[in-house]
């Protein structure tokens, strides 16, 4: 009998908001707007923590900076803090090694980390999602039943049909869905705000590309200074965070 | 001490299957634990014993015991079958650590010995699981 799955309600139980940042699309944004809607919410004196769920490919450790810290060993594994954010990740235990799993390792992971990881009472855990509707999100949606989703997509149609589909489905289940940003912006066109409109789903904005950003990232300070945060923090004002 | 996490999942679970088996006092938690995780069994059994004091009347006289799964890896390219203490040889301190915390990143730190493929599958041993539980309703 498979036991851990009881004690993750536990796990979650002080924290007050659960935030997936997803896509039906890779190489959007999802890490970046992860990481820095967690930096935003612990500037603003949030208790806040971020799990990275991209099992084969974690970037929020790259985006942050995060370097020579291991989770330390207390009833559980507690997350170390970075800028503030209790910050979760497979890669204290890959070592940043290639990582091959299948679906129902994916799964055994994610069930692991939920059940061991002692996050304390949180106003918030950001989750950065891999792409797509697999066993991640499938596992999300199982497992974590109080969690919400912010959905980013890009300005392109091919993003926007897979991302379509995302939001057609979390609809469908019932999941709330704080809202869709457009990120990577180049030109004015409200095409993906239509799109969205017609889903059935709150809009929330949109995000410029920032040719500075490759400079900042690995460094929280410096990605607290960006156009970026700037109009996500914008962005962030038209929600409830 | 992540010990103590695996332990009060048992504990949970336990409790659970009893409620919806309405069961007023478990009298035996029989509980497997996989090789692959190298749960130290001292700090395990210490964990659970303070868990179940903490938890009074339904688990006051609840006989515990704990068997040890060998833990067997499988190749799902070239069908090869290996055991956990082959694989143990070859690791360091922190890879052995790591798969102690998350037993899947031996799919990270080991190969298979015979063809060298990360493709292989964990066929038993993984981790903690509840083999069976008895009762008084
Ligand atoms: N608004 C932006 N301006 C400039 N660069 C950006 C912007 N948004 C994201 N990027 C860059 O685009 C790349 C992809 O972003 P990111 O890794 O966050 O996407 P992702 O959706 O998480 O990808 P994956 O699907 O692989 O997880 C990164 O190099 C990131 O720094
Ligand atoms: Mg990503
Ligand atoms: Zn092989």
């Amino acid at each position: 009998m498979e036991v851990r799955v009881s004690v993750i309600k536990k796990r979650l139980k002080s924290i007050k908001r659960i935030i997936s940042v997803a896509s039906g699309k890779g190489g959007v944004g999802k890490s970046l707007v992860a990481s820095t809607l967690a930096l935003n919410l612990a500037e603003k004196g949030h208790k806040v923590g971020l799990l990275d769920l991209d099992l084969y490919g974690p970037s929020s450790h790259i985006i942050l900076g995060v370097k020579d810290v291991f989770p330390e060993e207390e009833k559980g594994i507690i997350p170390p803090k970075i800028h503030g954010i209790k910050f979760m990740s497979i890669v204290y235990f890959t070592e940043d090694k290639p990582s091959a799993f299948r679906g129902i390792d994916i799964t055994n992971i994610i069930i692991e980390l939920l059940a061991i990881t002692q996050w304390g009472p949180l106003d918030y855990l950001i989750i950065d999602m891999p792409p797509g509707i697999g066993d991640e999100t499938l596992d999300v949606i199982r497992f974590i039943k109080k969690g919400e989703f912010l959905v980013v997509t890009t300005p392109s149609k091919v993003a926007m049909g897979a991302v379509s589909k995302l939001l057609k489905i979390l609809k469908e289940l019932k999941i709330p869905v704080i809202g869709v940003l457009e990120n990577m912006k180049m030109t004015e066109s409200s095409i993906i705000e239509d799109t969205v409109a017609e889903i059935g789903i709150p809009f929330i904005g949109s995000i410029f590309f920032d040719k500075n950003l490759e400079d900042a990232i690995g460094d929280g300070d410096l990605l607290l200074k960006t156009k970026f945060m700037e109009e996500l923090g914008d962005n962030l004002k038209k929600t409830n965070l | 001490m992540h010990e103590w996490a695996l332990a009060e999942s048992i504990i949970t679970a336990a409790l659970e299957a009893a409620e919806k088996e309405h069961l007023k006092t478990i009298t035996e938690i029989k509980i497997g634990i996989g090789e692959l995780q190298q749960i130290e069994q001292d700090i395990f059994e210490f964990a659970l014993n303070e868990i179940i004091k903490a938890h009074g009347k339904k688990l006051k006289n609840v006989k515990i015991s704990i068997e040890t799964e060998e833990s067997t890896l499988k190749c799902k390219i070239c069908g090869h079958t290996w055991s956990f203490s082959d694989m143990m040889k070859k690791l360091n301190e922190e890879e052995s650590e790591a798969i102690h915390f998350i037993p899947e990143v031996a799919f990270v730190h080991t190969r298979c010995p015979k063809c060298g493929s990360p493709d292989f599958e964990i066929i038993t041993g993984r981790g903690v699981s509840i083999i069976s539980i008895k009762g008084k309703r």
